[in-house]
């Protein structure tokens, strides 16, 4: 079995394709929007305490 | 006896639970991986053809571990809204929270590729089907968690709304799972069967059992970074978060 007839999955191609590519774009995604949402809090923190101290 | 057992409540304390979760999001990540990686290889190359639905029944391998996933991490968000609502914990209802996004993005990945799976098998991209439409509404209940959660600024409020909600939905579920056999319906029955003998090839079972696990430990490993995040947020203010993170950049 060559690769394009691997890809065409006998047909559906399409199907198979666009349910496994969405899952993984979702699954890759998520990781990364969660990495940079936890680097966001601690920033806002840390000038919440820069701040504070700055007061103090 | 009494300090042999372990002290479960020492983690509904955010302080005590902040590091846990950041010891268990590496393992859960890496268990993930693997699992998925596996699964993956023998979902392509392992799994033979179907010999009725071709090459396409392939996409049952993302598609019920999904389903599955999005029904399960719904009961856990139930199971932590009661802990919540009984002992008042605010690690429970962190969870919850932390748990929300993930099982709407099964829900929605299950959608999906069921209507990627609906095109070539049954002609259609969408049906109001009574699993599908139920799984629909399972989508609006997460949706609706986070934004009555996220709308309600006190927070002890917004929680115990929030587990109340989850509560309330959770006939939801039941009535997902068994669609397939109360009504005569366009999605077919269940592929695997709990006491009886699997309508399918072996490796196939395997394949979307590793698959599903896989999924599974994405969902921790996700729960608990987000948690992490949720705990930071919320007690910016006390000493032990201020002392975590200090003042630099």
């Amino acid at each position: 079995m060559s690769f394009s007839e691997w890809l065409d999955m006998g047909g559906y191609g399409l199907y198979v394709w666009g349910s496994f590519g969405m899952t993984a774009l979702c699954m890759i995604v998520e990781p990364i929007l969660l990495r940079s949402s936890s680097k966001a809090a601690r920033r806002r923190i840390a000038r919440l305490n820069r701040l504070e101290n700055n007061d103090a | 006896m009494q300090n042999r057992l372990i002290n479960w409540f020492k983690f509904s304390s955010p302080a005590t639970f902040y590091p846990l979760a950041g010891r268990l999001a590496p393992i859960f990540w890496t268990l993930a991986l693997i699992l998925i990686a596996i699964g993956l290889y023998m979902s392509f190359f392992v799994a033979p053809t179907d010999y009725k639905q071709g090459e396409g029944y392939r996409i049952i391998f993302v598609h019920v571990p999904a389903s599955l996933l999005s029904m399960f991490i719904y009961l856990v968000m139930a199971f932590w809204s009661i802990l919540g609502l009984t002992f008042n914990t605010r690690v429970s209802a962190m969870m919850t929270q932390a748990l929300a996004p993930t099982g709407a993005m099964f829900t929605f990945i299950s959608l999906w590729t069921g209507a990627f799976w609906g095109k070539p098998m049954w002609g259609t991209w969408w049906v109001w089907d009574a699993r599908i439409t139920s799984e629909l509404i399972l989508l609006f209940l997460y949706l609706g968690y986070m934004a009555l959660h996220g709308a309600i600024d006190d927070r002890r409020r917004g929680d115990r709304a929030g587990a109340i909600l989850v509560l309330v939905g959770v006939v939801n579920i039941p009535i997902i799972y068994y669609s397939v056999e109360w009504w005569n319906t366009l999605h077919q029955g269940a592929t695997i069967k709990i006491n009886q003998e699997s309508s399918m090839h072996e490796t196939m079972g395997h394949a979307m059992l590793l698959m599903g696990l896989g999924f599974w430990c994405y969902t921790v490993a996700a729960a608990m970074v987000r948690v992490r995040t949720i705990i930071l947020e919320r007690e910016h203010s006390t000493t032990w978060v201020r002392e975590l993170i200090g003042d630099k950049a």
